[in-house]
């Protein structure tokens, strides 16, 4: 019932936007989020949008996890080399 | 599904965990108080992923399951009422009442319909105006502005013949219930959705009164290993504090435009919760301006005297002081298909992800 997710908005009337999740599309209504547009992802729960979800951030912790594998690796590569564990 | 793959990546997932086994010396129990998070943790197996310091436990996050019987005695009064139709979503329809419950009066003739949203209710009552529609309004600050985003409408459309019933609760009283009553959390894997609308100022009591930390996070095993590994930095480095792990959703501010209605069509009141009784200022009652919206003013009922099930030891595992192994009821007496106790109907009740995901476990 908490289950709220991602859905990417593919039209908007007055209030009431189309989404789609993963294809299927569904009604959201846009009442109590502000400066919603189509393209825009956003988090639907019970019918309502709730929150805009921030690409930027999204993209931005993808790329912070690919600095940490990336960190993680250079980290294993020193260890067998000084054969000391690091972290 | 775009944002939502990303963060199941294996590599990823084998490297926090990793993270997480290095940099973990001191033993800690951690708790999730959102049903969401209790049934990904169960789904993606987290538990069996970390070593044996990190310890996660499931807290009062699962709205069905902490809403008491009173509730669905008096859900189950009103729906005996001539010309009602109560509207609810699904997951309440099959929770124990007393002696009842909403789904046994619906085959009993009951006009009983799940929506998936409140403005199905509101359409339902448009549709009908010969009768009166009571919606059950359950969940916490994910879902309450909805209710209150409803009842907005039907004033504006001056629609008579809607009703809210509302059971809706807020998150922080039980998180510091829950420590009052001295149960050992090392930290909190804050609530989702929750905190999209709340943002994160309500959790700064936690580090700075009781030197509990708080990480927000998201959903997806990347997202709980990573709030997992947060809150391990934070014991090891003795840095209780709030942060966000899911900042995809979650701006410190939350939802202002949501909060503002919530402030418009709510106030606090005292409400009961399964496992922590009643706690000050933990519901929302609808204000004066909206009374006559409010159900429990508008129909007079008589409602059965509240028995709790024997044996259900529901209340203890919503504090994290039991599982659900420990019940002698789960999985004999008590199944996803003939519940016992409110934690086992709702897929985010911690003895419905038990049993689901890891029955022998
Ligand atoms: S298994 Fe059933 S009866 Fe036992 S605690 Fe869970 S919900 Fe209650």
């Amino acid at each position: 019932m908490c289950l709220s997710i991602p859905a990417r908005v593919i039209s908007i009337e007055r209030d009431m936007a189309t989404v789609s999740v993963g294809g299927t599309e569904y009604k959201a209504s846009l009442q109590i989020v502000e400066n919603v547009q189509v393209g825009d992802y956003i988090l639907l729960h019970t019918g309502f949008a709730i929150q805009k979800l921030d690409i930027r951030e999204a993209e931005e912790s993808l790329k912070v996890f690919d600095e940490f594998i990336e960190l993680n690796r250079q980290l294993d590569e020193e260890e067998v080399k000084t054969g000391k564990r690091i972290v | 599904m775009k944002y939502m793959d990303e963060y199941r990546d294996k590599r990823l997932v084998d490297q926090l965990v990793e993270r997480i086994r290095s940099l973990s010396r001191t033993p800690v129990q951690l708790m999730e108080v959102c049903g969401g998070h209790t049934m990904s943790i169960q789904k993606f197996g987290i538990p069996s992923l970390l070593p044996e310091t990190v310890r996660l436990v499931s807290g009062p996050g699962c709205p069905v399951c902490v809403t008491g019987r009173q509730f669905i005695d008096k859900a189950i009064a009103f729906a005996r009422l001539n010309d009602v139709i109560i509207t609810t979503f699904g997951d309440l329809i099959r929770v124990p009442g007393s002696t009842s419950s909403l789904e046994k009066e619906k085959a009993g003739g009951a006009d009983i319909r799940i929506v998936y949203s409140v403005l199905d209710a509101l359409q339902i009552a448009l549709d009908h105006k010969d009768k009166q529609v009571i919606f059950l309004g359950i969940g916490f600050e994910t879902t309450s502005p909805g209710s209150a985003a409803g009842i907005k409408k039907a004033a504006e459309l001056c629609i008579p013949n809607f009703f809210l019933y509302s059971a809706h609760k807020v998150m922080p009283p039980a998180m510091r219930a829950l420590i009052h009553e001295g149960i050992a959390i090392s930290g909190f894997i804050a609530p989702g959705h929750v905190s999209t609308i709340t943002g994160i100022a309500m959790y700064e009591e936690f580090p700075e009164t009781f030197g509990v930390g708080c990480v927000v996070s998201g959903f997806e095993p990347v997202d709980l290993l990573q709030a997992v590994l947060m809150l391990v930095e934070q014991v090891e480095s003795r840095r209780p504090k709030v942060e966000i792990q899911y900042k995809r959703a979650v701006r410190p501010e939350g939802n202002p435009k949501a909060l503002q209605l919530l402030r418009e069509v709510f106030e606090p009141q005292d409400d009961w919760w399964r496992g922590l009784g009643v706690l000050p200022g933990s519901g929302l009652k609808l204000k004066k301006a909206f009374q006559h919206f409010d159900a429990e003013n508008e129909f007079a009922i008589d409602v059965e005297e509240t028995r709790e099930e024997k044996g259900c030891i529901c209340g203890e595992v919503l504090k994290g002081l039991k599982q659900p192994g420990d019940c002698k009821l789960f999985g004999k007496a008590c199944t996803p298909s003939d519940p016992a106790g409110a934690c086992m109907v709702s897929n985010e009740g911690t003895c419905h992800a038990w049993y689901r995901y890891h029955r022998h476990g």
